[in-house]
């Protein structure tokens, strides 16, 4: 591509954890760099679960943990599984945690996605809010050249274009990096944060200090395939589901409704007793990994985070900000390579892809292909967790003066009480151990 | 024994959406258009908008208000009929404001 003169080198489209690690990358190699965000400030729009894991950091802000806006450091991970009456919870609990280099936090995203933009600003980005790109601009060749926004004259030029305008990525669909949207690839993330007293908080949930908690529960959607979450903050609970959306239109159940639902489960009730409810949010997920990937560069375009579907949404992982930062990092350095060496074309842009496919993003995602699927599936939604709940209760009861069964009994009767195929249980194990093992 | 209280969970839905902070901007962002909607027999996006932004009406049509919408997509993602939803997100800087989330 012959030079042209651009207001700016990059044009990087949203504010979140993607657009600005892919800012500061940028900036950090001296190129000139505008982030546009839509909301009143960076992170206005955003909401999720509720933990962060920002391990990738360390490669853009040495010490992160001295000054990022964290709520409470995860010291105490749950896994549940729960039926209507039962609930069976794997507890663990590591103090290796709860000192640097830490693990998993909790944080508000208003607070970290603004910190991380000023992280872009310090290092020389411009920052540029309450702004909607509201499409892109291209050569006869059809090269993205720059952005085009809401505001008056608002057409920008640059020489290249990182989308990180997360899911619903316009831009992406515009320049056809997407195949045909299918609603079964997304769920729908509908949380409440509730208010207790610190104090209350620490006891209910066993922990003191900055420690916290992060509860992932599956089996608490009424049938709607999906999963439910818990997270202490400081002074709040985050509380939700995320819901698979044809499953939810389908079930003609209300989002808020199995919310409430879940809120009564004699399992979360006592942890969230007298709560009032500060926020009500919602917001949509890429949950299909692998299989929705778009092409992640166009012509004079890159794009990164939800918006190239990169969140990891696999049961006992729902990782997407890690995956968004790294991947927005890996776009603003192969971007400003390819500034530097004056081809920002397919082929000048490229590299980006080797430096996802060499690093945990794309590794992680092709190892763990198939679980998404899996964890969303109907067996694992409706059949497993009660057969679960109900070997382990059986093996808990005492049913004299009957002799104890054993489980070998347990499991054959289960089995075929839950109707399930030893065929489905063994092709969903083997799965399942192809992802996690 | 008496059961834990979760009556205290129960809150008006527009109790619920209070606690969201909305900056309106005059024009619409989301305009759906009510002749398609009422040849439309599974009317999702009614169930599935967290925000209840959609009423159905008694000529089997839905009445759509987009004020206090999180800008999250999924009426369009449900929605089977062509053209019954043109999405945009609302002007720079109004819409949807998160705090605590
Ligand atoms: C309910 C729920 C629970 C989750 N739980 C977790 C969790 O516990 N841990 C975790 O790591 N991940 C979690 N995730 C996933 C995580 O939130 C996302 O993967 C992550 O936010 C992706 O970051 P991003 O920068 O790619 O996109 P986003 O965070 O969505 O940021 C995109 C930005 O672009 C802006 N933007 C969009 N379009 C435009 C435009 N046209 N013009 C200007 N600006 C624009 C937006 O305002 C936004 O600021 C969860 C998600 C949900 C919905
Ligand atoms: S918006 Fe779509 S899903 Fe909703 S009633 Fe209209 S046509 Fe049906
Ligand atoms: S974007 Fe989300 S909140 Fe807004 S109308 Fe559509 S479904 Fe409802």
């Amino acid at each position: 591509m012959a030079e042209r003169s651009t207001d700016f080198d990059a044009i990087v489209v949203g504010a979140g954890p993607a657009g600005s690690c892919a800012a500061i990358e940028l900036a950090r190699a001296g190129k000139s760099v505008l982030l546009i965000e839509r909301g009143p400030f960076p992170g206005s729009k955003n909401m999720y679960g509720g933990v962060v894991y920002p391990r990738i950091l360390d490669e853009l802000i040495p010490q992160w943990w001295e000054e990022a806006p964290i709520q409470r450091w995860v010291t105490r991970r749950s896994t549940m599984i729960m039926t209507p009456t039962q609930a069976l919870t794997i507890d663990f609990r590591s103090q290796n945690w709860a000192a640097p280099p830490y693990n998993g936090a909790t944080a508000y995203r208003p607070d970290f996605d603004h910190w991380l933009a000023n992280k872009a600003t310090d290092a020389g980005a411009q920052l540029l809010c309450s702004t909607v790109v509201t499409g892109v601009l291209r050569d006869s060749a059809g090269n993205v050249t720059g952005v085009r926004t809401d505001r008056p004259d608002g057409d920008l030029t640059a020489k290249v274009v990182i989308a990180c305008d997360g899911v619903n990525s316009f831009i992406a669909k515009e320049v056809g990096l997407y195949g045909k949207a299918d609603a079964s690839n997304y769920t729908l993330g509908v949380k409440e944060t509730l208010a207790l007293p610190k104090e209350t908080i620490d006891e209910r949930f066993g922990v003191r200090g900055r420690e916290g908690v992060d509860i992932e529960v599956v089996g608490c959607t009424e049938g709607v395939n999906g999963g439910g979450f818990v997270y202490t903050n400081l002074d709040t609970v985050s509380l939700g589901v995320v819901l698979k959306l044809p499953k939810l239109a389908a079930q003609k159940k209300r989002p808020e409704e199995i919310i409430a639902s879940f809120k009564k489960h004699p399992a979360i009730a006592p942890l969230i007793e007298g709560a009032e409810l500060k926020e009500y949010s919602a917001h949509v997920i890429p949950e299909a990994g692998y299989k929705m990937f778009p092409k992640l560069v166009g012509p004079g375009l890159l794009v990164a985070g939800d918006a190239a579907a990169l969140c990891l949404a696999a049961g006992i992982w729902l990782e997407g900000v890690n995956f968004a930062m790294a991947s927005g990092m890996y776009a603003g350095r192969a971007a400003a390579q390819a500034l530097t060496r004056g081809n920002t074309g397919p082929d000048g842009l490229k590299p980006y892809l080797t430096m996802l496919d060499t690093s945990f993003v794309l590794k992680d995602h092709q190892k763990l292909q198939e679980i998404p699927h899996l964890v969303l599936s109907d067996r694992v939604q409706n059949q497993y967790p009660g057969f679960i709940a109900n070997i382990v209760e059986r093996m808990f009861r005492v049913d004299n003066p009957t002799p104890k069964p054993g489980l070998r009994r347990i499991l054959l009767e289960e089995r075929k009480r839950a109707g399930i195929r030893w065929r489905d249980l063994l092709r969903d194990g083997r799965t399942g151990m192809k992802g996690f093992g | 024994m008496t059961a834990f209280r979760t009556d205290w969970g129960t809150i008006s839905f527009d109790d619920r959406m209070a606690t969201s902070e909305f900056r309106i901007h005059e024009r619409a962002h989301i305009v759906v258009d009510g002749d398609a909607c009422r040849g439309c027999s599974t009317q999702e996006c009614v169930v599935a908008c967290p925000a209840r932004l959609f009423v159905p009406t008694s000529d089997g049509g839905v009445l759509f208000n987009y004020e206090q919408c999180f800008e999250c997509g999924t009426c369009y993602l449900v929605c089977n009929t062509k053209g019954a939803i043109s999405w945009n997100y609302p002007e720079g800087g109004h819409g949807i404001v998160f705090h605590q989330t």
